[in-house]
């Protein structure tokens, strides 16, 4: 890869300052952003490494809410989050393998926003704040296509609320060669009513998935949804499988969380 | 160049290390610690895993200095301090759990975080833990039959289903 | 009670020890002081020509040694390919140059360019980025039948099209196969695809060079299955060093699986440059560079015939493949599709008629050559979907319709219509094995519990022959091979007993280092810890064609048994000097000679001393010493054969393919050590089932490779792979070699694929859905499509 100039401050302020100079990226875990600096398809001039940051990480529960830290690792979400947030933590439990979950943040994860990720499933199914050093921004904001993203180039994840329903479950039917999402979906059924986020399967990235919202408000049961098909026309075709095949991928996946929502 | 410290196998190292310097690179090329081996550049294949502050991880996908100041054990320390193998690693060789070696050090490195996390795990269990390590040689049969032995329990020949 | 020692017991394995405790030598491990590092720059267009190449600027930066291209081996010879097949018109193949770097153009993906040399190995990339090339794109050449069709684009410029050879096997036979299916009861036809698969041993392929300008002496260390090949290739044919100007060494190897078998242009590379430049250079792949530099396997789209009369009996195969050569004939690409494919058509059957035709292509794409198994999957898949799809057809048991047709253990030897001689097999025996071992009988039951779960059982039956122990010198040598694939070795016993044994068949994963010894343990009676098997250095060991067509114990393994014998013979002179006896008279056993019929006896170490110490000798009739040598070539092949079986389940919501158990009953002749021999086959399931589940490699229309690392290639995972039932209690040892082996490394890749395929057809049509065919790998989108229309 090529070379930069490797920071590790130890307060946001000093972060986000870092992050002004030109050509700057922050690390998070590392686990895509290395493998991508390899290929030479990034190259940042400075790396500033957020693990040393106080105050980012651990997992939280109060009123209804759990909170994870930015820099909070996948492996310690699965296990922290278990009793308070378990689709969340089940979630996490799938993601990458366990040496990706000892490194991976959930800020890396959602700042980078891969289509096929996990974590953005959880964020906008969950309808979750995403806490930057400068603002809270709604999942439903946050998210702006496949690798976009609402942060701007000096703003940092610091933490992640995530309301928890009533019952919830994420379903990942995956690529198996990255072991990314070929499609996953989580549901999530508030007293409001029930979110759907689908990942791995569009062009546009996370989506909600608002007919089976509709349907599943009204009455959730996998049943309330044998008679909706998504549009494929937007969906991902690639070698692991056609546009509608994902489409139908989501359907299926939608209904395995419905059964199997706790 | 920084100079980087970690204490390795329970003895301090230094070393010199660019910003783009992998842990992995750090282990092989500066330190001689050349039992970490490199198969991917994907963070798929598992072959370099060492433990980080007792934490498996892949040490190509993790660059040096953010090791700076950590424990590091890798394969080179993990045979008993008489030099006999350790319990795992002579269940790999009782139960011919590696053919070319190549991936066995990562191989043993996340056979020794899984009994840690868990340390009677199943065979469905010992084969979702390993799906960051991957084999080109044994189709996994004994490296899952070496880890079961490991963890003092019952090998059949062929599992029940 | 199971032996602890000698053939047939299973000792751990020596070599562990040091790859348990990290302390292996693998060739990425070597540093030779003063080394410099090789950047290859590799081509990003499928095919074009290369208008410029400006390097000013990168050798101008601080570190680099110096940017090569094609022009700095302009006295250098081409990459030699190892096997000439003559078409079925008398016509030889058509062969074009493999320049070592590219010449005015480039023809795939990966094709290397230029080579950045620098002080390490980061600075050899950033010059690369400096380096300027110019290249004008050109139409990629991609599908193989366009390929072929005229006026089709040309890969080669030079050659009159991109038909590498029009094979027909045997030719005399044509007509009489047209005619036996123009008046067949029956005729089952199949198409299909053969998939394109990357080997993908774990250590990646690693090239040292390493210059004594004292002695005009070259050192290569590489990730080679065969150092001595290397030598003859590279110095023959490539850089013009005679061999005792050359060595190469393959210290522990991470897995070859074929692709490491042949001479790569970076082996050359580092040799030429280490001279060059004066300082040692290396080169280290990475995964994603592997991807598009290693050669590929299989590749292979078919169109196979059945006939048969109104009792079921094959009467004639007819079969039309066009095989995948990539962009240059990689070192035994052009045997494959031919003598390691339409040999084995014949199956385990006794079908009197056969005729193989093969289309050897030129494409846009990565050379193609042997990978585990090499043509004798692509003949086994075909022909086991085939006798699946006949069964289904005629509504007759798969089991069945192949029990009718397999050779009967009393016709052995037998010839079969495509040239090669069965000397053993027991078909009946092997089937009835893997029947018992996996339930077969009881499928039903089991079915009817996974359909109560909403899930599609199926079972799925395959029996393989495979041809190895390759190969007799003068019949390869008729068939194109430009080679001979004996193998050599020689046995030293030191002055004090201890045994160092040379082989040229090399261990990278088989564990030759335990089994060799167990062998010569067992002739000589000592204990296998006196005894050293020392491969993969051709400074150490004469001469050896290598390992691969499963070819180590049954080739090496016999070398080896004649030079211990000829030990022995010279040991047995020795005693009978020592005991004033008869020659005649002495026998050894557990390390002693004795005479017959006396008490009288002398220990190993005693014969061997005197070897070296010949005060009391009989130097009138033999020289002092105890050291022999060996050249074993093979009289025949070896047939190892087997039943494999599986059981799958299939999601019929998303087409997922669950695999639920494995059965493999193998007839691999006698067994030295059945721990590694298991192994073996555990090993060549897991490759046979990932072809047949989840590997493939796969271009887009312009050339592109998108299954270009781990994140697309799907290799197999522990979670994707059952526990395994291996069994190779079933024996007809091999009449032709001193052991009785047959040999094991390739068996499961070869057998397993149709076993997984035809178990997911018979998932579905028990379910009612009569899908014919499923491309592998049999993917959940693919399956899910293929119920769904």
């Amino acid at each position: 890869m090529n070379n930069f100039e490797f920071v590790k401050p130890s307060t946001v302020e000093e972060a986000s300052a870092a992050l002004q100079s030109e050509g700057a990226q922050a690390l998070g875990g590392g686990q895509t952003l290395l493998p991508t600096m390899k290929q030479r398809l990034a190259s940042p001039e400075t790396l500033v490494s957020l693990t040393g940051v106080e105050g980012m990480v651990g997992v939280s529960a109060s009123d209804g809410t759990v909170t994870v830290g930015g820099t909070t690792t996948h492996a310690q979400v699965a296990a922290e989050a278990a009793s308070a947030y378990p689709a969340l933590a089940a979630l996490a439990g799938q993601i990458g393998d366990p040496a990706v979950r000892n490194r991976g943040t959930i800020g890396g994860s959602l700042a980078n926003n891969d289509p096929a990720a996990c974590y953005p499933s959880a964020a906008l199914g969950s309808g979750a704040s995403i806490s930057t050093n400068k603002r809270n921004i709604a999942a439903d904001d946050y998210f702006q296509g496949m690798f976009e993203t609402a942060l701007e180039e000096d703003e940092i994840i610091t933490s992640v609320s995530f309301p928890v329903p009533e019952a919830a479950s994420y379903q990942k039917f995956l690529q198996p060669a990255s072991r990314f999402a070929l499609t996953g979906v989580f549901v999530a059924k508030f007293p409001g009513g029930v979110r759907v986020a689908v990942t791995g399967a569009s062009n546009n990235g996370v989506f909600r998935w608002t007919e089976a919202e509709e349907a599943l408000s009204k009455e959730f049961r996998a049943d309330a949804l044998m008679d909706l098909r998504i549009n494929h026309l937007n969906m991902i075709s690639d070698l692991h499988g056609s546009q509608e095949y994902r489409a139908h991928l989501v359907g299926v996946m939608t209904r395995r969380a419905v059964e199997s929502a706790s | 160049m920084t100079k980087v410290t970690m204490t390795i196998n329970g003895k301090p190292r230094s070393g010199d290390a660019e910003g783009r310097t992998l842990l992995s690179s750090f282990l092989r090329d500066e330190l001689g610690l050349t039992g970490t081996h490199v198969g991917c550049d994907t963070s798929q294949c598992g072959a370099c895993v060492v433990h980080v502050n007792g934490k498996a991880v892949k040490s190509c996908t993790m660059f040096a200095a953010e090791a700076d100041g950590a424990e590091v054990d890798t394969i080179e320390g993990q045979a008993n301090a008489d030099g006999s193998l350790n319990v795992i690693q002579q269940a790999f060789q009782d139960y011919h759990g590696l053919q070319c070696g190549f991936c066995t050090p990562g191989m043993v490195m996340s056979a020794a975080a899984l009994l840690k996390e868990n340390p009677i795990p199943s065979e469905a269990e010992i084969r979702h833990y390993l799906e960051g390590n991957i084999c080109r040689c044994t189709g996994y049969h004994n490296i899952v039959r070496a880890i079961l032995a490991a963890s003092g329990q019952d090998v059949p020949a062929v599992a029940a289903e | 009670m199971p032996k602890d020692s000698g053939i047939g017991a299973s000792p751990k394995r020596r070599e562990d020890v040091r790859f348990l405790t990290g302390t292996g030598n693998y060739t990425d491990d070597i540093n030779i002081h003063g080394q410099a590092y090789a950047w290859f720059i590799r081509s990003d267009a499928a095919h074009g020509k290369i208008n410029n190449i400006d390097a000013s600027a990168a050798e101008a930066m601080d570190g680099v040694l110096k940017v090569f291209t094609s022009a700095d081996f302009a006295e250098a010879g081409g990459m030699p390919c190892g096997w000439q097949v003559t078409d079925r018109h008398g016509e030889a193949m058509q062969e074009p140059k493999h320049p070592i770097l590219a010449e005015g153009k480039v023809r795939h993906v990966g094709d290397p360019i230029a080579v950045v040399v620098a002080d390490t190995p980061d600075l050899a990339r950033d010059a690369a980025e400096a380096v300027e090339i110019d290249i004008e794109e050109l139409e990629a050449v991609m599908d193989m039948k366009a390929a072929v069709a005229d006026g089709a684009t040309k890969v080669h410029d030079d050659l009159t099209s991109n038909l590498c050879y029009d094979w027909g096997f045997v030719e005399e036979n044509r007509e009489a196969v047209d005619e036996a299916i123009k008046s067949a009861a029956h005729v089952t036809t199949l198409e299909l695809v053969n998939n394109r698969l990357v080997a993908n041993p774990m250590e990646p392929r690693v090239a040292v060079g390493d210059y004594n300008r004292a002695n005009d002496e070259h050192t290569l260390y590489t990730t080679s299955q065969n150092p001595h090949v290397i030598r003859l290739l590279m110095g023959a044919f490539v850089l013009g060093i005679p061999e005792h100007k050359l060595r190469v060494v393959a210290p522990d190897v991470g897995g070859g699986f074929g692709a490491k078998i042949f001479h790569y242009a970076e082996e050359a590379f580092v040799t030429f440059a280490a001279k060059a430049l004066n300082r040692p250079v290396k080169w280290t792949c990475s995964r994603s560079e592997a991807f598009i530099s290693d050669a590929h396997g299989r590749d292979h789209v078919t169109k196979i015939e059945l006939a048969m009369d109104e009792n079921h009996k094959f009467t004639a195969i007819r079969t039309d493949t066009y095989a995948n050569m990539g962009a240059y004939l990689s070192t035994f690409a052009p045997s494959v599709p031919t003598w390691l494919h339409g040999t084995l058509m014949a199956g385990n059957y006794t079908t009197p008629l056969i005729y193989v035709n093969v289309k050897a292509v030129f494409t846009n794409t990565v050379p193609v050559d042997a990978y585990r198994g090499a043509g004798r999957p692509e003949a086994t898949f075909q022909l086991e979907r085939v006798i699946d799809k006949a069964a289904r057809e005629l509504d007759i048991d798969p089991v069945e319709l192949r029990r009718i047709n397999f050779i009967q253990p009393d016709q052995f030897p037998y010839d079969t219509p495509v040239a090669v001689s069965y000397d053993t097999g027991n078909y009946q025996a092997t089937m009835d094995k893997a029947l018992e071992i996996s339930g077969y009988a009881d499928f039903e039951a089991r079915r009817a519990e996974s359909e109560a779960r909403g899930k599609l059982r199926g079972i799925g039956v395959a029996h393989y022959i495979e041809a190895c122990g390759i190969a007799p010198s003068n019949l390869v040598g008729q068939l194109g091979a430009r080679a001979g694939l004996y193998e050599s070795a020689t046995v030293r016993v030191n002055a004090t007993g201890s045994i160092s044994v040379f082989t040229g068949s090399h261990s990278h994963g088989q564990g030759h280092e335990t089994t060799f010894a167990q062998v010569v343990a067992e002739m000589i009676g000592v204990d296998a810890s006196q005894i050293d098997i020392v491969h993969g250095d051709t400074s150490k060991v004469p001469m050896g064609m290598g390992t691969y067509g499963s070819r180590s114990i049954a080739v090496g393994g016999s070398a080896m048994v004649r030079a211990t014998e000829k030990i022995i013979n010279k040991a047995k002179k020795i005693a009978a000097h020592l005991m004033e006896a008869s020659e005649a008279d002495i026998e050894l056993k557990d390390g002693q000679f004795s005479v017959a019929g006396t008490d009288k006896s002398v220990a190993w170490g005693d014969v061997t001393l005197a070897a070296y110490v010949p005060h009391n000798y009989p130097l009138e009739e033999i020289e002092p010493g105890l050291e022999e040598s060996a050249f074993y070539d093979p009289a025949n092949f070896t047939y190892p054969s087997g039943a494999y079986i599986c059981e799958v389940e299939v999601d019929p919501e998303t087409g997922e393919v669950d695999m639920l158990g494995f059965t493999a009953a193998d007839d691999f002749g006698n067994v030295i050590n059945p721990m590694i021999v298991e192994g073996q086959v555990h090993g060549g399931l897991a490759q046979g089932i990932g072809q047949a589940m989840m590997e493939n490699c796969v271009y887009d229309e312009n050339g592109q490779l998108l299954s270009g690392s781990f994140m697309d290639y799907t290799m197999p995972r522990a979670d994707d792979m059952p526990m395994m039932n291996v069994d190779h209690s079933c024996q007809t040892p091999c009449t032709h070699n001193p052991l009785g082996v047959k040999g094991c490394g390739e068996a499961g890749a070869i057998g397993s694929p149709p076993a997984v395929v035809n178990a997911v057809i018979d998932a579905l049509h028990r379910a009612g859905n009569k899908v014919e065919h499923i491309d592998m790998p049999v993917s959940p989108a693919r399956v899910w499509k293929a119920m769904h229309g």
